[in-house]
């Protein structure tokens, strides 16, 4: 076989090949091919969206670190600064749910662990098809213990998360992890290869055959066979994880150390190739150093492994014991097997002899980037309904009931109640409110953080889709007392070499870019999954945001549930005649229908200013942004959570179910007492935003009157125990363990 | 006081422990790590915490019962210092023989973490003299292997001598879920023949301070404390 072939069957493409020749001026031998071929692949290398991640505002004064290291870094106040990231697990997840999703959440720790951050709390993004679907529930069921035993085990708590099922998943789930850490100002770490002569490491698990290839298999489309395929998965140990973050939080506390990296996507040659890069210099390793677990390990096998728990650490010479003491503490491996060069070169040498040589900076950032073909999809012209032939129902209590039984909609305590929530005890707010709140040890402050998104919008309309996610987030965190200042995001899509769907990516990434933008929150880190379809279905594009809010004094945190009988009920913001995109029309009555609703960014900036201003003067008791399934929802959600009712007249002349299910954007849901009322009215007027009371917290049940012209047309009235019944049976209804 | 909070490998409520005897109790706690030893007159209390000790592996709490560490927490033990495990630090004292029986994984074969509402069975304790006897407390249960199990003489003793410290009376916020746990006698902890030995599945340190919303536990940390000003009587 030619070194042309040999590149093809390992997914290079002939003008990579040729780059690498004119970088090499040779031809590559197998080894130096095979790092190419996972540093080039899409989950690496990023060379199908590179050029539109460009978009992305990424900069602000409260920005440490943004988007190219192991993670972002944002200032937090007190000189503490909070690490995250966002990552995906997607492929491995479809072919073995619990170790895909366990291994997701372990690379996620590692990445934020590195830079000197103790991991604080967990949260993660899930999508399944529907749960009637045998494999479906399987999925579902074994990502959701695989994430629980790993992060349970590891004690760090998952303090949030959402999970969407449709069949656009059916094939191709979604297993997207967010991790935060926090690190003082002069503690952070980078991973970058300095100071010439220092020693290369390697510490924790040794290596083996695990997940060879992960990085490339994870860049091609699901297809029947390699579904089969089990050498791409990597087998999680979050013990010998813990073991890993306890050392490693001890050897970042050295002056000594250099830089660390996790091993993660293509292990060996990632991290060498990459801290190298960074730092403008070269690596030269034995890969015969490295501790094995498997016989006859090749060079190639070696350099791409992606054994889990494994770390680069690049210290000053001199102090290689010193390291070993520390993980020797932890029982774990620490080996020097290497040193940074000034040539520039990644050296790897097997006993002394060299069997590769190429550039860490070609492996690293070479990858020539593609700029794909972009056209708008055909179907975004078929998303039309006349609305008008769509009858008004007359039973609002029987649609409202079945909202609540949509595991879309219903409670997903059965989730949650599976991840151990308060380790650590930093948690305020726990999974079931908008967005999760922790204090910070030490200080008045907290921080609240939440991970959304909507693919149904984003197929409807990539960029208000897009747009939507950015402005829901923001708004997660502002009913729960939080200032909104970073976000992380993990961008699932279709085949990019598809151009309808690189257009789905290319909007959602518009419309995150300028929600993000005027909102003044910049993304600082991310991660893009690419080739997510299966056999007949591509996913919806299916952007997710984790965003990270602070809050001065964490006693000032909000929460969504009615507390107090007697309290006014209000709504911030306008109801709107948006009945398309909403889960009421797609799953109830069958109609994929949009527009999805619209985001005017600068009117959701005055409501958010409004209701943060509200909960940090201690106006409010409650406070619930208004999302899928709409004010009935809403209303109800606030209900259950208080496990108390609310009375209510709305005078409207939208149609009932579009002022009920409707789910217009920029809206929230505060209760408050009497006394507070003016002075909300007149923050609100400042601010340019309306305020209707639409009634008060009373009673054991969801009662609301809608009245036009003085004429009651609609009617709900439904016990909040029966509300509470129907939402906690949903999921687990549907369950077949 | 004096207090030591053991370090396992995997061990991590290690630092909640510590927080709450530290800063919010104000008394004096000292890391131990597992392969290190330490003298009963080094501390007045002992507490092995939760998490995954060695990674639960061959059976939860099974590696760390066979640590250095745990001869010292075994001579401590018997020359009456107060030991308080909880979670993990529960199923250690039972695999180390410190106190009866074994942990059954959860009924429905699920990890589960939620509030639940826990019984005062006996307040004639050093770790329960500020509840009231047969008060119901809020605490937070954090576990996958928290079914407890033994046999009928064991049971029929614990019950005899009062040994039975905290039973379950509800699982979820409002207490009205299904039992996830299936413990025999509904037990949550319980205590050896001389008292000085308490093994708890909830967490009260988990439930100490207002901003996390729940200080029912912190009343298990000031009954020990009171335990040791008011004059040590078993």
């Amino acid at each position: 076989m030619t070194a042309r072939e040999e590149a093809k069957n390992l997914g290079l493409t002939d003008l990579e090949f040729d780059e690498i020749v004119k970088t090499l001026k040779r031809e590559p031998n197998y080894l130096e091919l095979s790092l190419y071929s996972v540093m080039w692949s899409e989950h690496c290398s990023y060379k199908n969206s590179k050029a539109v991640l460009k978009r992305f505002p990424t900069e602000g004064p409260q920005v440490l670190q943004g988007p190219g290291e192991n993670a972002g870094i944002v200032d937090i106040g007190d000189n503490l600064a909070i690490a995250m990231k966002t990552e995906s697990h997607n492929h491995p997840s479809a072919v073995d749910p619990y170790q895909g999703a366990a291994t997701g959440a372990g690379g996620m720790l590692r990445d934020i662990f590195t830079m000197g951050a103790r991991p604080i709390a967990l949260l993660n993004s899930l999508r399944f098809g529907k749960l009637d679907d045998d494999r479906a529930e399987y999925l579902f069921r074994e990502a959701v213990a695989g994430i629980g035993d790993y992060g349970n085990a590891i004690g760090v708590p998952t303090v949030g998360g959402e999970v969407y099922f449709d069949d656009s998943y059916e094939e191709n789930p979604l297993v997207n992890a967010m991790c935060l850490g926090i690190v003082p100002h002069d503690k952070i770490v980078l991973g970058k290869a300095a100071g010439v002569g220092n020693s290369v490491m390697i510490v924790g698990a040794a290596t083996g055959r695990d997940g060879m290839h992960g990085a490339s298999f994870a860049s091609g489309e699901l297809t029947e066979g390699n579904e089969d395929q089990g050498s791409p998965m990597q087998v999680g140990d979050p013990f010998k994880e813990k073991q890993l973050m306890e050392a490693c939080m001890e050897l970042l506390q050295k002056e000594w150390v250099v830089g660390v990296q996790d091993m993660g996507a293509a292990g060996v040659v990632s991290s060498t190739s990459e801290t190298a890069a960074r730092a403008g210099n070269g690596i030269e390793i034995d890969v015969a150093l490295v501790p094995q677990r498997d016989k006859d390990m090749k060079p190639y096998e070696i350099m791409i492994s992606e054994s889990q728990e494994r770390m680069l650490v690049i210290v000053e010479k001199g102090h290689e014991d010193d390291v070993k003491k520390i993980f020797e503490k932890w029982d774990l491996d620490a080996v020097k097997f290497g040193t940074v060069t000034d040539d520039g070169m990644l050296r790897i040498l097997e006993n002394g002899k060299v069997v590769g040589e190429v550039p860490a900076a070609s492996l690293a950032g070479g990858v020539p980037i593609v700029k794909r073909e972009s056209r708008r999809p055909e179907y975004l012209d078929k998303l039309q309904t006349d609305f008008s032939k769509i009858p008004v129902p007359s039973d609002l209590n029987d649609i409202l009931l079945k909202l609540l039984d949509l595991p879309n909609i219903a409670s997903k305590a059965i989730v949650y109640r599976q991840f151990d929530q308060t380790v650590g005890t930093n948690t305020v707010v726990t999974p079931g409110s908008d967005a999760a709140v922790l204090r910070i040890k030490g200080t008045k402050r907290g921080i609240a953080v939440t991970i959304d998104g909507n693919g149904y919008y984003c197929y409807l309309d990539p960029y208000e889709g897009g747009k939507q996610i950015v402005a829901e987030a923001a708004r997660n965190l502002v009913v729960s007392g939080a200032k909104p200042v970073a976000l992380t995001d993990g961008l699932n899509f279709g085949n990019p070499e598809k151009p309808e769907v690189y257009y789905q990516f290319e909007k959602c990434v518009d419309g995150l870019s300028d929600a993000a933008r005027k909102l003044g929150v910049p993304v600082i880190s991310g991660n893009v999954s690419f080739y997510n379809e299966g056999k007949h279905t591509a996913i919806y594009p299916s952007p997710v945001v984790g965003m990270l809010g602070v809050l001065e004094d964490v006693e000032k945190h909000c929460t969504m549930d009615f507390k107090q009988d007697g309290d006014v009920v209000v709504l911030l913001g306008e109801n709107t005649d948006e009945l398309g995109g909403s889960i009421y029309l797609q799953e109830l009555l069958d109609i994929v229908a949009g527009p999805a609703p619209k985001v005017d960014i600068e009117k959701e900036k005055k409501v958010q200013d409004c209701c943060l201003k509200a909960i940090q003067l201690g106006l409010v008791n409650s406070a619930h942004d208004i999302v899928q399934g709409g004010l009935a929802i809403a209303l109800a959600e606030c209900c259950i959570a208080g496990n108390i009712g609310f009375e209510g007249e709305i005078e409207s002349n939208l149609r009932p179910d579009t002022l009920l299910f409707g789910e217009g954007q920029s809206r929230i849901i505060m209760s408050l007492k009497q006394d507070n009322l003016s002075t909300l009215n007149k923050l609100a007027s400042e601010l340019g935003v309306k305020v209707s009371v639409i009634g008060f917290v009373k009673g054991d049940s969801l009662k609301l009157t809608i009245n036009q012209k003085d004429k009651t047309v609609g009617n709900i009235e439904v016990p909040v125990k029966k509300m509470a019944e129907v939402s906690k049976n949903a999921i687990k209804g549907r369950m077949k363990k | 006081m004096r207090c030591a909070v053991i370090q396992f490998a995997g061990s991590s409520g290690d630092g909640d422990c510590c927080h709450v005897f530290k800063n919010i109790l104000g008394q004096s706690a000292d890391y131990v790590f597992h392969k290190e030893t330490f003298k009963p007159a080094d501390f007045d209390i002992v507490v092995l915490p939760g998490g995954a000790s060695h990674g639960d592996y061959l059976r939860p709490g099974a590696l760390a019962a066979h640590t250095k560490v745990m001869e010292s927490v075994k001579e401590a033990a018997n020359s009456g210092k107060l030991i308080l495990g909880i979670g993990n630090g529960f199923q250690i004292l039972l695999e180390a023989g410190l106190l009866p029986g074994t942990m059954l994984i959860n009924k429905d074969i699920k990890f589960y973490a939620d509030e639940v509402l826990v019984k005062v069975e006996n307040n004639a304790t050093p770790f329960t003299n500020l509840y009231k006897k047969d008060e119901v407390i809020r605490l937070i249960l954090s576990c996958k292997y928290g079914s407890y199990f033994a046999d009928a003489k064991t049971i029929e003793q614990l019950k005899s001598q009062n040994k039975i410290v905290l039973t379950y009376c509800g699982f979820g916020k409002n207490g009205d879920e299904e039992d996830p746990v299936a413990s025999m006698e509904n037990i949550a902890a319980i205590a050896n023949q001389e008292g000085n030995i308490l093994g708890l599945m909830p967490h009260p340190e988990r439930c100490a301070e207002e901003i996390l919303g729940n200080t029912d536990g912190l009343r298990m940390f000031q009954s020990i404390l009171q335990y040791f000003e008011g004059g040590k009587t078993l």
